[in-house]
């Protein structure tokens, strides 16, 4: 088996067996689209108006609460140090990596999100676009995640300063999932663009990303 | 370059800029009180929106100095990463929290002059969320600093997250192209040259200059601390080392 199916492998098990940040993801979602309504009343309408916006929002939360795990147990244990000296170059397996973390956390919201819609009463024709426009984003957004949870490596509280700085990096997904989320349930603005525009948003954090993790993962190590 | 690696030395640089600080001050008050004076009482009040545009003097070269900080900021940060300049990394450093003031200072007098001209202290719009975002980075990047002990490891971190994060820089000043947006559109650094009458135009370069000025003085203090914070750091580490 080559380098990099062995880590996404490794940590695919390591997610399943120890419990990945799959299942605080979507607790934590859930949370907040339950605080949502119980804080702004329980109109359906109004709910049903801010509800992809809400999910998106929430969205991002969880993922931002599970990125320092991406990192951190190896670089405790020292397998960090063995994987930068290793065969595989430090660039691919921060791609293996944040992969399996995408797999273990990010998917598992995204297939979460529609039956979360079903309690903010979410438009019909949105659970569809929703689910796409995350299904697209979220890869993007784990691999953006990984240059912060790389440039936050051993900190103590490390867990909070990824937040502040990732987030100016999620705010280009967040505005055209939106956006396409928005011209599919209202009219006459065509989905297409914004969707190319996220996938194209994707595509470049998944190849550009992980240059960025391996160098803060460098400089932190040395 | 000699020059640049001539003042990679600390020591060289203490005395450079301890020569330099003083006249640049001098110049730079200078500036600021002559474009300050020619903006807000010799300067013409606009036609529509009368002597609340002279706000504009203040507002305009802020948000300048915002991005161009954040501009110096990365390629200090480049420098920093491939050449292994010592200073750069300094440099960088004291130049963020006052990157971060100008672009507080250009999004507080954005507010006072958005509220009598659009009627709201705040839109949501383009350029106003991108230079909000870029606020935000300054804050990451001064906090990743922080957060970081030992100096070196600190400045090759944050040097990443400056050169990952210049990508808002081009968001910022094409924003109000690409977007229909709110805020004016661009009016002086157009391929068609400057749209605004010389009577406004001058006094706005001259504050632009002066604010750069202001810049150097205020990168140059903050350069010989972030140098002395470093020596008194050495020295304590190995004063608890004998």
């Amino acid at each position: 088996m080559g380098c990099f199916a062995a880590i996404v492998r490794r940590d695919l098990l390591l997610a399943l067996r120890q419990g990945g940040g799959g299942g605080l993801g979507v607790a934590f979602f859930l949370i907040i689209v339950t605080l949502v309504p119980l804080g702004i009343g329980p109109d359906l309408k109004l709910l049903g108006r801010i509800a992809p916006g809400l999910l998106w929002v929430a969205l991002l939360l969880a993922t931002l609460l599970t990125l320092d795990r991406m990192f951190h147990a190896d670089f405790e244990d020292g397998t960090l140090d063995l994987m930068v000296i290793g065969p595989l170059a430090l660039e691919l397996v921060v791609v293996a990596k944040a992969l399996a973390h995408w797999i273990t956390t990010g998917l598992v919201l995204v297939v979460a999100a529609p039956g979360l819609g079903l309690l903010l009463n979410l438009d019909e024709g949105a659970f569809v676009p929703v689910f796409a426009t995350m299904l697209v984003g979220t890869p993007g957004l784990n691999f953006l995640g990984a240059i912060g949870a790389g440039l936050t490596l051993g900190l103590r509280r490390g867990g909070l300063l990824i937040g502040i700085l990732v987030l100016p990096l999620f705010v280009p997904t967040l505005i055209f999932g939106i956006s396409a989320v928005t011209a599919a349930i209202t009219g006459p603005a065509p989905f297409g663009p914004p969707f190319m525009i996220l996938a194209a948003l994707t595509l470049g954090a998944v190849a550009l990303g992980p240059f960025a993790a391996a160098a803060a993962i460098r400089a932190n190590l040395q | 370059m000699s020059t640049m690696f001539g003042l990679a030395n600390p020591n060289r640089f203490m005395r450079f800029s301890g020569a330099v600080l003083p006249w640049t001050g001098a110049l730079a008050v200078l500036l600021l009180a002559g474009g300050l004076y020619w903006g807000l009482a010799v300067a013409p009040a606009d036609h529509q929106q009368g002597e609340t545009v002279r706000i504009m003097f203040v507002h305009v070269p802020s948000a300048w100095m915002a991005m161009f900080t954040y501009t110096f900021i990365a390629i200090a940060s480049v420098v920093s990463l491939i050449w292994r300049h010592s200073l750069a990394d300094v440099a960088a450093k004291a130049a963020a929290p006052i990157g971060a003031a100008f672009t507080f200072l250009a999004l507080a007098t954005g507010s006072l002059w958005g509220k009598p001209m659009w009627g709201a202290w705040w839109v949501w719009d383009a350029r106003l969320t991108s230079v909000l975002v870029l606020f935000f980075l300054y804050l990451g990047y001064i906090a990743l600093w922080q957060s970081i002990e030992e100096p070196a490891r600190a400045g090759r971190a944050a040097a990443v997250l400056a050169i990952v994060g210049f990508v808002n820089i081009p968001i910022i000043k094409y924003s109000v192209d690409w977007w229909n947006t709110l805020h004016q559109p661009a009016s002086v650094a157009r391929l068609d040259g400057p749209a605004i009458h010389p009577s406004i135009l001058y006094p706005l370069l001259t504050m632009g200059i002066a604010f750069t000025v202001l810049f150097v003085v205020l990168e140059l203090m903050a350069m010989r601390a972030e140098v002395l914070r470093r020596r008194i750091r050495t020295m304590r580490l190995a004063e608890a080392q004998s």
